[in-house]
């Protein structure tokens, strides 16, 4: 049972009607299913498909395209390394080392507990601060290795629970478009005229 | 002189003039009581008091030029779209993700309203219907920004139907991606935001300009070049062009990261900053980290062609970098002093285009990993002489003719300017050679002391041995 809820339903619909076309809203609702299980299942593919009409495989292949979506369990928490040239240049592969040797698995590996999953990253745009690493896509600059023995022993404490939200929830803000100031989705099928703006007047 | 803030992390602040970064030095520069008291949605105003035909004018004129990378001005990118077809979109590009770049999540994380702001006065000067904001998938902080903004803008009545109780009305869609750097391509962008796979779309006739999102016209901007229109509506042409020189006027973001003292993002004046300057001045990083030497820098992102200490006295101007056999790119400036080990960074950034290849051209998804293994077999030792031109041989599979490289007197290398010449639909491909070919003609020794040299026999020996071997089989 991994059919979005019937809470995510109600977010989903309103995210689709935001575009012209119901697939673009695929990516989107494929982090809420994600967010949902803290990864994407079939069943949860299926239901996409059917929310924006188009088949499960096809589903599968956009999805399959993207990193940041897993289609198996992973760790609670997801620790990127970034290692990409600046962070390689301020010290990143000692850095991987020392966190393989701290969590007892390698780049790509889940920690027993099911807490921690251990990735190489690629540029993160936070060159200047490096290196660098995610937690569940939150920042921590300049790391060294106590900081990473730190990071790790706050996350094992839940002492930054408020902070970083378990894997699969991404922005904890959602937009929300009035429905009195909206505009709604501009479809090439119906609008075929130039916007009113554009009649060399000024529009205040 | 210089100021650091906590709140933003690696940005730099100095007595220079600001366009984008000016809200900075406040802890809530994001929010919207902030933004409005520091004329914030005035530009807007001043934008919405005149006709849209005259904004788009301003644009063109002050030659806002494009910062995600090729640097075309945007101005003269909304003056491509066909006449009359409509709708037209706007697809705002926040897939910031060239190594070495670090700006516009800055910008999106500090000081949204300004950017929801530059997107309104586009899509009001270029008659954009409606306006989508790509944000970076890994960029979580990012987007909480944006979204909590745009729900502030939406309640005040600055982004929507009626904007300020006017004729003009338009959404802007909060889109985000998971997880690809081929995306920050514009039809690559396009083609994700349509919910598909992103893959690059050939040109043409896929200009986004003409056949964009669903089939339409569609304008793909940069976040930084959007942030730049609130000022420029609030002061004026004269003062924007005021800044930096005629060809590149105003001011630009750049990250200066590697081995240097103080690494930062700095908002620079555009044209007249020189690589000297970033790179040792004592208002920007200060110099090389403990002294030691420069040894080369990426002036334009990992895509970048390198440069040695030889071009350092080149400024922030495209028609100067250029020429020199290099580009300006995303503003991401590299530094590496005389301790680096360069095949191994030319592997680093290699790897990375390889990993990040879509895999729709093959001279880009097999080339790509070609040279990244080759790469690695020198790198830990393991190659041979023949690899050096076998690295050559299948870079120049992915961009056939002369690839362009920085002058250098002392090597004999005589500038190729840039750009690339490709076998491929988008830059990823020959971004991944550039560091390759770069490390390879500057520093040849480097690689040539990492390989076993294979032993040739002389032709004449060979055929001596052939007719002994003969002789024996025969007898």
């Amino acid at each position: 049972m991994s059919r979005l809820t019937e809470k995510n339903l109600v977010i989903a619909k309103e995210i689709i009607a935001r575009y012209p076309r119901s697939k673009s809203a695929l990516i989107p609702l494929l982090h809420l299913a994600q967010e949902q299980t803290g990864y994407i299942s079939r069943d949860a593919m299926v239901h996409l498909g059917e929310l924006v009409g188009v088949t499960s495989a096809e589903v599968y292949g956009t999805a399959s395209f993207y990193e940041m979506f897993r289609f198996e369990p992973i760790g609670k928490y997801l620790i990127n390394i970034c290692g990409t040239m600046s962070c390689a240049l301020m010290g990143a592969e000692e850095l991987m080392h020392h966190a393989e040797k701290r969590l007892g698995v390698k780049a790509g590996g889940t920690t027993q507990d099911g807490l921690f999953t251990l990735a190489h990253a690629e540029c993160q745009a936070a060159c200047t601060e490096a290196p660098c690493l995610q937690v569940n896509y939150r920042y921590r600059l300049r790391v060294t290795a106590t900081d990473l023995d730190n990071l790790i022993d706050d996350l094992q404490n839940g002492k930054l629970n408020d902070e970083i939200p378990a894997h699969g929830v991404l922005s904890k803000v959602r937009q929300l478009i009035p429905a009195d100031r909206a505009v709604g989705a501009v479809d090439p099928e119906l609008v075929t005229e130039s916007p009113v703006w554009l009649n060399g007047k000024p529009a205040l | 002189m210089s100021t650091t803030y906590k709140h933003a992390p690696g940005f730099i602040s100095g007595d220079r003039p600001k366009i984008v970064t000016s809200r900075f030095e406040f802890e809530d520069s994001y929010t919207i009581e902030r933004y409005l008291a520091t004329d914030g949605y005035k530009g807007l105003r001043a934008a919405l008091s005149r006709p849209a035909n005259e904004i788009h004018d301003d644009v063109k004129s002050a030659t806002v030029l494009g910062r995600g990378g090729a640097g075309f001005p945007a101005g003269t990118k909304w003056g491509l779209t066909p006449q009359q077809v409509w709708p037209r979109y706007l697809v705002v590009n926040g897939d910031e993700s060239e190594p070495g770049t670090y700006k516009d999540r800055l910008l999106m994380e500090r000081d949204p309203h300004q950017l929801i702001e530059g997107c309104l006065i586009a899509c009001y000067a270029a008659g954009l219907s409606q306006c989508f904001l790509y944000i970076r998938g890994e960029m979580a902080v990012a987007q909480e920004r944006v979204a909590a903004a745009l729900n502030e803008a939406y309640a005040a009545g600055y982004v929507g139907k009626n904007i300020l109780g006017s004729k003009f009305s338009v959404d802007i869609i909060l889109h985000w991606g998971a997880g690809a750097y081929v995306v920050g391509e514009e039809t690559a962008l396009i083609e994700s935001l349509e919910g598909n796979r992103g893959m690059p779309r050939l040109k043409p006739p896929f200009f986004p300009a003409v056949n964009g999102l669903y089939g339409q016209p569609t304008i793909v901007n940069n976040v930084e070049t959007l942030a730049n229109l609130p000022w420029l509506l609030c002061n004026g042409v004269a003062a924007y062009s005021a800044i930096g020189t005629k060809t590149s006027p105003g001011t630009r973001m750049v990250a200066v990261s590697g081995h240097v003292k103080r690494p930062g993002v700095f908002e620079i004046v555009n044209g007249t900053t020189t690589f000297r300057d970033l790179i040792f001045g004592e208002e920007f990083c200060g110099g090389i980290k403990n002294d030691n030497k420069l040894k080369a820098f990426v002036p334009g992102g990992g895509s970048a062609p390198w440069f040695t200490p030889d071009q350092l006295d080149l400024p922030f101007e495209a028609s100067q970098v250029g020429p020199a056999g290099s580009m300006l790119g995303s503003g991401a400036v590299m530094v590496m002093d005389e301790t680096t080990d360069i095949p191994a960074a030319a592997l680093t950034l290699t790897h990375f285009y390889a990993h990040e290849s879509c895999g729709k051209c093959t001279p880009c998804r097999e080339g790509g990993t070609w040279l990244e293994r080759i790469l690695r077999r020198i790198v830990d030792g393991n190659g041979t002489d023949a690899d050096l031109a076998q690295l050559l041989e299948v870079g120049a599979m992915i961009c056939p003719g002369d690839f362009p490289h920085a002058a250098n007197e002392k090597l004999g290398l005589s500038a190729v300017p840039f750009p690339y010449k490709m076998t491929t639909i988008c830059f990823v491909g020959p971004s991944a050679f550039a560091p390759v070919h770069s490390a390879l003609t500057l520093f040849r020794s480097e690689f040539e002391s990492r390989v076993t040299k294979r032993v040739t026999i002389p032709v004449t020996a060979v055929a001596a041995m052939s007719s002994v071997l003969s002789n024996v089989v025969h007898s």
